[in-house]
């Protein structure tokens, strides 16, 4: 018998992972994807969130404002890369400034830093927003993060510490036995002491193969553009509309690496893998973004992406053990991004009920880091190619990046296996060109270095096949 | 760190590269460093393995890497052109600096009396156009598509249409149709054809592949890879027409939607850049707002014939070469350019009048597309507002560069604004 299974290798599942890999204990985590992080973690607005809009006393403010304050040390010790550029809200009528002041409240009942800014000393800070500023509400603790770094790092690190990962593995039962749950899913049956469902869009269906208690996830759409990196100065900030009551509003930010978002909308949808983006929709992000950033280039769009938030009905984070050994995170919708290490306390506290929770002597809490090529000097980087010649070799025209990370990322624990998890990874087709020209080379290093043929390397999933068998 | 030394560093082996290193040593530079990141020279060309190339240079139709070869080997049989493959160029600087890197030197910084930057030019993405729907794989440029089969010898799709009716994309229905896959349609948003007329017949009319002009692609379904399109009609406005969806089950669909220059080394220090062409702005020499700085072929504007890409890259490897020796005459008096009606952009950005390399009045080689398809018309050169030229055309479709030259005696001014248009007349 296992000692915990995790299911869903998001950033809520791969968080607690990596925090239980803390512990003396035998740990599985099944995802159904082929890759962590693959559904809502890596499509979402990317922000760290400071913590100065949830209503104050609920659970979402304290996993916020605690997730928020983690953050640093967790990105410093895996190497994720994070930045707190601070977050600027806009208030452009009175109406939007009244609701403003009471978000400023809020955010002194939280313990979150906020600080309100006139016209002039927003525009001073942020000279492309809107003149028809009247006030903005500054929070210098928000951050923006690598959402697409994040799951795969903290999975990287559990598994450096031991928890083992079944990727393209699907829970399809649950029933509770003895001591525990036995487990079946596509592939095999297993039985565990504990369980902490971390399943997304489906934490109400896992929930609800074993807890009396049923949950109802309500898919609720949110649609971006991204725009290519043409200049970092353009915004410097995250920027946010005041938020009403369909969600946080639609914001402009950089990303970490410099590209910048607009979005997202917010509509609920029927279908759970309703990813399509669609043009009036869009039109209105653009419409709203605009009236923070008039002159926001539309012509530097590179994608439009989705992503689906899991809001359960009642719309509020679920966190708790809701049978012994069981441990539900359901409708964990934003800001779960940033409170995925507070998440991950809470489920060590629940654990501690049912299991003897013992430190490991040797745990490493570090990531080994990722080579950065683009934040060395032209004598470091000539220095360290010297040593390392595939870090030379230039296989992405846009985002420059060198078959040598490509391998990396390949290789590592929680390694990645498909044309997207390389993208991901290390960004080879991120970029303008969107893949036009480094895709066969990604294709070709994939194949070769995971022993298959070129046909068989997939984009992500099983049926998403790029090639068709060689020609005559 | 060494900074090795050169009198000219070209940036890109294309067409264009190749033409400009040729024509530089042939004018007496002694030192040329030709950087391409691919594992030959030869650009865009090596996966043009159809017929077409060379006509109005060489009077033979030749395919694309036999045009290349011819270019490569005259390269190579000038001893001061070094060429350095699989060598990617980073980063270049005001100084002219070039960074490259590759696996065999690792990271190197280069030095040049100039530079001309030769990079091609990269296609228009789905998000580029922004088509809305699923996101499944069988999406991709026809170039990409082109590569896979010409280049690597993959099939990349069964049942196939094709979105948007420029050249790559009329090519690849004809390649593809060959190769066994069934082209199912090709669809235009504007109501004429943006490819070669000669493409339209050969690719599409001969093998009965039905072109849908002032169509496309309203919806992209399917989960994993693609399934299905919703191709719809669209009025003058471009609005969809209600009532005009068609649904197709293809398993790939190729976009044929424009090429754009790129110059992300030039934009990064600030080179200035066109705003239609998204080139850089230069004058008759080719030299970018950056003096020692030159572009040309795609990088520069998006040609259809190579021919023209090699005259282009000349001009620049001659004018390159004066700028080295210091004979590169830069008068005081400018002549700007404006496309009049009917003209979508006009190159180059100013004139100066000087001497060639041959010490006479230098010509102007105009170049420009036109907005949209015109019949018995004329081309109409005007300086200051007054006529200099005028010259009837049958016919004039934005897909064919059209190119005018002026001499200096046909000009009133040595400064002004120098416009073409189309007239009626
Ligand atoms: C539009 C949008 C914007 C957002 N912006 C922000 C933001 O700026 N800041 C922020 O903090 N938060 C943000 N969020 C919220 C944040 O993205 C989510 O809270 C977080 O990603 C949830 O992580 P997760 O691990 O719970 O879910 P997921 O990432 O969806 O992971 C769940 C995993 O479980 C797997 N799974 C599901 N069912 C099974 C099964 N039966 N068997 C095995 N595996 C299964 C799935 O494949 C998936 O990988 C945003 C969300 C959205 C949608
Ligand atoms: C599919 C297609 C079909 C065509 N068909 C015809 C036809 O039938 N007949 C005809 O006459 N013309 C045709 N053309 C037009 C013509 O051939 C091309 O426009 C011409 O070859 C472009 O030459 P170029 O040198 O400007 O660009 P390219 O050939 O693209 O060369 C640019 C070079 O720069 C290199 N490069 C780019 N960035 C870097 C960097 N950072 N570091 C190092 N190297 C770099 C690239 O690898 C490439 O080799 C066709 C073009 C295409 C794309």
């Amino acid at each position: 018998m296992k000692d915990l299974i995790i299911i869903g290798a998001g950033a809520i599942g791969s968080a607690a992972a990596r925090t239980l890999a803390q512990y003396e204990l035998d740990i599985l985590v099944l995802e159904k994807e082929s890759d962590v992080g693959e559904v809502t973690s890596s499509a979402n607005s990317a922000i760290v969130h400071s913590g100065y809009d949830p209503v104050p006393g609920s659970e979402k403010a304290a996993m916020n404002v605690r997730g928020n304050l983690l953050y640093d040390q967790m990105c410093e010790e895996l190497d994720i890369d994070m930045r707190k550029i601070g977050s600027l809200t806009i208030a452009t009528n009175d109406e939007e400034v009244e609701i403003l002041r009471g978000l400023e409240e809020r955010g002194r009942q939280n313990g979150v830093p906020v600080q309100m800014l006139n016209r002039e000393e927003t525009l001073a800070l942020e000279p492309n927003l809107t003149p028809e500023v009247k006030l903005a509400l500054l929070a210098p603790t928000a951050g923006i993060v690598n959402t697409f770094e994040l799951s795969v790092a903290l999975m990287e690190n559990a598994m450096d510490n031991g928890v083992k990962l079944n990727l393209n593995e699907a829970v399809t039962g649950i029933r509770a036995i003895e001591g525990g749950y036995e487990v079946t899913t596509n592939r095999a049956v297993y039985q565990t002491r504990a369980i902490v469902n971390a399943a997304g869009l489906f934490s109400d269906e896992i929930n609800n193969f074993v807890n009396p208690v049923k949950y109802e996830i309500q898919p609720r759409k949110g649609e971006y553009f991204v725009l290519d990196h043409f200049d970092p100065d353009f915004i410097r900030h995250t920027i946010f509309t005041v938020p009403s009551s369909k969600g946080k509003g639609i914001l402009v930010s950089p990303t970490t690496h410099g590209n910048y978002i607009l979005g997202p909308s917010a509509e609920f949808v029927e279908e759970k893998d309703d990813y399509s983006t669609d043009g009036e929709t869009l039109a209105q992000v653009l419409a709203t973004a605009k009236k923070l950033v008039p002159s926001i280039p539309m012509n530097q769009v590179i994608r439009e992406f989705s992503g689906l938030r899991a809001v359960e009905k009642s719309g509020h984070f679920i966190i708790e053990e809701s049978l012994p050994g069981f441990v539900n995170l359901v409708g964990i919708q934003s800001p779960g991004l940033t409170s995925c290490p507070a998440i991950a306390e809470e489920v060590v506290k629940f654990l501690s009920n049912t299991m003897e929770m013992k430190k490991k002597a040797d745990f490493n809490p570090r990531r080994r880091p990722m080579v950065r090529l683009n934040r060395m000097t032209p004598e470091e980087r000539a220095e360290f190619v010297k040593k390392n010649p595939k870090f030379g070799n230039i296989i992405c025209r846009c985002e420059m990046v060198s078959e040598g990370e490509v391998l990396d990322c390949i290789h590592r624990n929680c390694g990645a296996a498909t044309i997207r998890g390389v993208k991901r990874r290390v960004r080879p087709g991120m970029g303008k060109c969107q893949g036009g020209f480094c895709q066969p080379r990604i294709i070709k290093i994939l194949a070769r270095e995971l022993g298959i043929k070129n046909e068989d390397v997939r984009m992500k999933s099983p049926g998403s096949f790029i090639l068709m068998g060689e020609t005559k | 760190m060494e900074t090795k030394q050169y009198d000219l560093i070209i940036i890109g082996g294309g067409s264009a590269g190749l033409a400009a290193a040729i024509a530089a040593a042939d004018h007496g530079v002694e030192k040329i460093l030709i950087l391409e990141k691919e594992d030959e020279a030869g650009g865009i060309l090596l996966q043009c393995i159809h017929n077409g190339f060379g006509l109005h240079r060489f009077k033979e139709e030749l395919t694309g890497p036999e045009y290349a070869a011819r270019f490569a080997s005259e390269a190579e049989k000038r001893s001061g052109i070094e060429i350095k493959v699989r060598s990617m160029v980073l980063k270049i600087t005001a100084e002219k600096e070039v960074h490259y890197s590759s696996e065999a030197e690792g990271y190197c910084v280069v030095q040049g009396k100039a530079i001309v930057c030769a990079t091609g030019c990269s296609e228009r993405t789905r998000g580029a156009i922004k088509i809305p729907g699923d996101r499944p794989t069988g999406v991709m440029t026809a170039g990409l598509a082109q590569r896979y089969l010409n280049i690597d010898g993959y099939f990349v799709g069964k049942k196939v249409f094709i979105l948007g009716s420029g050249d790559i994309g009329l090519i690849m229905a004809r390649r593809m149709t060959l190769e066994g896959s069934k082209v199912l349609g090709v669809a235009e948003l504007m109501p004429y054809s943006n490819g070669l007329t000669r493409n339209i017949v050969q690719c599409l009319n001969d093998f009965d592949i039905p072109l849908y002009l002032s169509h496309t692609v309203k919806k992209i379904i399917g989960k994993e890879r693609l399934e299905k399109i919703v191709l719809a009609q669209v009025d003058e406005k471009f609005q969809f027409i209600p009532g005009t969806d068609q649904e197709f089950e293809v398993d790939t669909l190729l976009l044929s939607v424009g090429l754009i220059p790129s110059n992300p080394l030039l934009t990064e220090i600030g080179v200035q850049i066109h705003p239609k062409t998204s080139g850089p702005l230069v004058d008759e020499n080719m030299q970018t707002s950056i003096p020692g700085i030159f572009s040309c072929g795609n990088s520069l504007h998006v040609h259809d014939l190579v021919d023209f890409v090699s005259m282009e890259g000349e001009t620049a490897g001659i004018a390159a070469a004066q700028f080295i020796q210091g004979t590169l005459a830069t008068s005081e008096d400018v002549i700007r350019t404006e496309p009049g009606p009917g003209v979508g952009y006009l190159l180059p950005a100013s004139l100066h009048c000087g001497k060639d390399a041959d010490g006479k009045e230098n010509d102007f080689v105009l170049k420009f597309r036109v907005q949209k398809p015109f019949q018995n018309v004329s081309l109409v050169v005007k300086q200051n507002g007054q006529i200099l030229k005028k010259v009837k055309k049958a016919f004039l479709i934005p897909a064919e560069m059209e190119n005018l030259t002026i001499r200096q005696a046909d000009l009133l001014e040595k400064n002004g604004i120098l416009s073409v248009e189309v007239s009626n007349e």
